[in-house]
């Protein structure tokens, strides 16, 4: 018994002081002096590979979310008489929640697992190292970039989804299902508060990217230099990622909603 | 002696192994000094010391009379622009070309323009043997090539001191060949300090003026190749000589092989 405690103290230390480290990283990459000259190419280049290369999966992935949740919507309003509020219903539902939730579980999966990896194998093959032994920070060459962008894409990953999956609902409910076209949209646009619902929902995806992009390049930059120990990086990185964003949404959708 | 390295009292352990144990290491300016022993010896925790990249329990290591380990983190990166090291593996950044490989530490140090940065390459390369494989990815080069690649990075910035981690390991005898003759003219020219960690004991003695041998975290033995050819002891001769039994035994330590069949 005395044992089973002593091992979760000590797993509580560990974690304190990973998280105590973690911190540090991230706080001696992004707090310093901005480099214009070598910053901003790393930057539009990491951009490029954590927005644009993850375009694909989140546009497919929105508009097959946006028609189910159509189909879905128009099963149940169907019940009730009220198919009009369809559009209401995926709007709501995709810009308070899955826009910025399920847009950074795939970013954690697509991008975040990238990084850790990169980041993992440049430490393998002594690539960090060698930039040191250069004179040449890697926490501000390699990893700093690498954040900025994360924190950057996500929003705009977000605002794509949310669209494209309202267009998929759209898709479903007026062309197929024969929602009337005027009601979808009108009933949409008397509904949905742009500070209230669009707003916090951008909110939303700035703490997930903020989050994911965080322990993805921490992870990689920790790992265990071997190839065991950059798949278990990588292992950690999504799982660590996606629970973080699902918690996080818990709380910012408590302080969001309020009246408690 | 005008010393470029000097290492005193030196105690690092990792855990509870200790890797070095009160040694002492004078590497003397513009020479060639060979730091020898068997894998595992903590010959590249010696150059990542060197290089402040790992701290000791005990002892100083002063590189151009300054003591790296007491340095701030910019005074240290500043010390290291004198230092040049090519790793064990090359250790080149994959998403980049051989040439912007080169280019990396001029660009990331100075403000020369692209024409000026492009002659200093191709110079570098032109060293090397390698300039016209500039616009080649790392992916596309052979062990030998990375590594004079790397050669190549590391002299971009004409550094006072390099430090060449195994550098002849997993060379076919022609690499082997140009780099020990890349390693030799680069100290006669340039006069820069080198430091060469390695185990192969042919190469860095035909070209080393000054070697250590170091096992069980002591220097058991130092002196010119010369010296140490005539030395008696058998832990020199057995190191030197590739002698597979002797004072490091060829069997791992533990219980013998009749108690562990269970023959007594």
């Amino acid at each position: 018994m005395i044992e089973k405690i002593r091992q979760l103290g000590e797993k509580g230390l560990d974690f304190c002081e990973s998280f105590g480290y973690s911190g540090m990283i991230l706080i001696r990459s992004i707090i310093r002096k901005p480099d214009l000259k070598h910053g901003f190419r790393g930057l539009v280049e990491q951009l490029y590979n954590e927005g644009i290369l993850s375009l694909i999966i989140i546009m497919v992935s929105a508009l097959f979310i946006g028609m189910v949740l159509g189909l879905q919507g128009y099963n149940i309003l169907e019940k009730f008489g009220t198919t009009q509020a369809l559009g209401q219903l995926i709007a709501l539902s995709i810009a308070r929640e899955l826009g910025p939730v399920v847009t950074a579980l795939l970013f954690a999966g697509r991008a975040g697992s990238a990084l850790t990896a990169e980041i993992g194998l440049m430490k393998a093959t002594e690539q960090l190292s060698c930039m040191e032994m250069m004179a040449v920070d890697p926490l501000h060459r390699v990893i700093a970039p690498r954040f900025w962008a994360g924190f950057i894409s996500m929003p705009v990953l977000a605002t794509i989804f949310s669209a494209i999956a309202i267009y998929g609902g759209y898709l479903v409910g007026v062309k197929w299902l024969g929602v009337d076209s005027g009601a979808f949209w009108s009933n949409m646009q008397a509904t949905v508060d742009f500070r209230i619902d669009v707003v916090n929902g951008i909110i939303k995806s700035f703490v997930f990217g903020f989050v994911a992009t965080w322990i993805a390049v921490f992870q990689g930059y920790n790992c265990v230099p071997t190839s065991e120990g950059i798949s278990r990086a990588t292992t950690r990185s999504v799982v660590y990622s996606s629970l973080s964003v699902l918690g996080l949404d818990f709380i910012l959708t408590a302080l969001m909603v309020g009246g408690w | 002696m005008n010393n470029f390295v000097t290492i005193r009292n030196l105690t690092f352990k990792r855990r509870n192994r200790i890797i070095f144990d009160d040694v002492n290491f004078d590497i003397p300016k513009g020479k060639i000094t060979a730091i020898m022993g068997p894998s595992g010896s903590g010959k590249t925790t010696l150059l990542k010391l060197i290089g402040g990249q790992l701290y000791p329990q005990i002892g100083t290591v002063e590189v151009d009379h300054q003591n790296v380990h007491k340095l701030s983190r910019n005074k240290l990166y500043q010390l290291r622009r004198k230092m040049g090291l090519l790793f064990q593996r090359g250790a080149l950044f994959t998403n980049i070309s051989v040439f912007d490989n080169v280019a990396f530490p001029i660009r990331e140090h100075t403000n020369l323009n692209e024409a000026m940065i492009r002659d200093l390459v191709l110079m570098k390369l032109e060293f090397v043997g390698l300039r016209n494989a500039h616009q080649l990815m790392p992916s596309q080069l052979s062990g030998g090539m990375e590594r004079r690649v790397a050669l190549a990075r590391a002299i971009a910035l004409d550094p006072q001191m390099i430090m060449y981690d195994e550098p002849f390991t997993g060379q076919d005898p022609i690499s082997m060949g140009v780099l020990v003759k890349l390693i030799k003219e680069l100290n006669d020219s340039l006069e820069t300090t080198s430091i060469i960690v390695s185990h192969d004991v042919a190469e860095a003695s035909s070209i080393a003026d000054y070697i250590y041998l170091i096992a069980n975290g002591k220097v058991i033995g130092q002196g010119t190749p010369e010296e140490l050819n005539k030395t008696k002891s058998p832990h020199v001769m057995q190191f030197l000589k590739g002698l597979p039994d002797g004072p490091v035994p060829f069997h791992y330590p533990g219980k013998t092989l009749e108690d562990d069949l269970q023959l007594l």
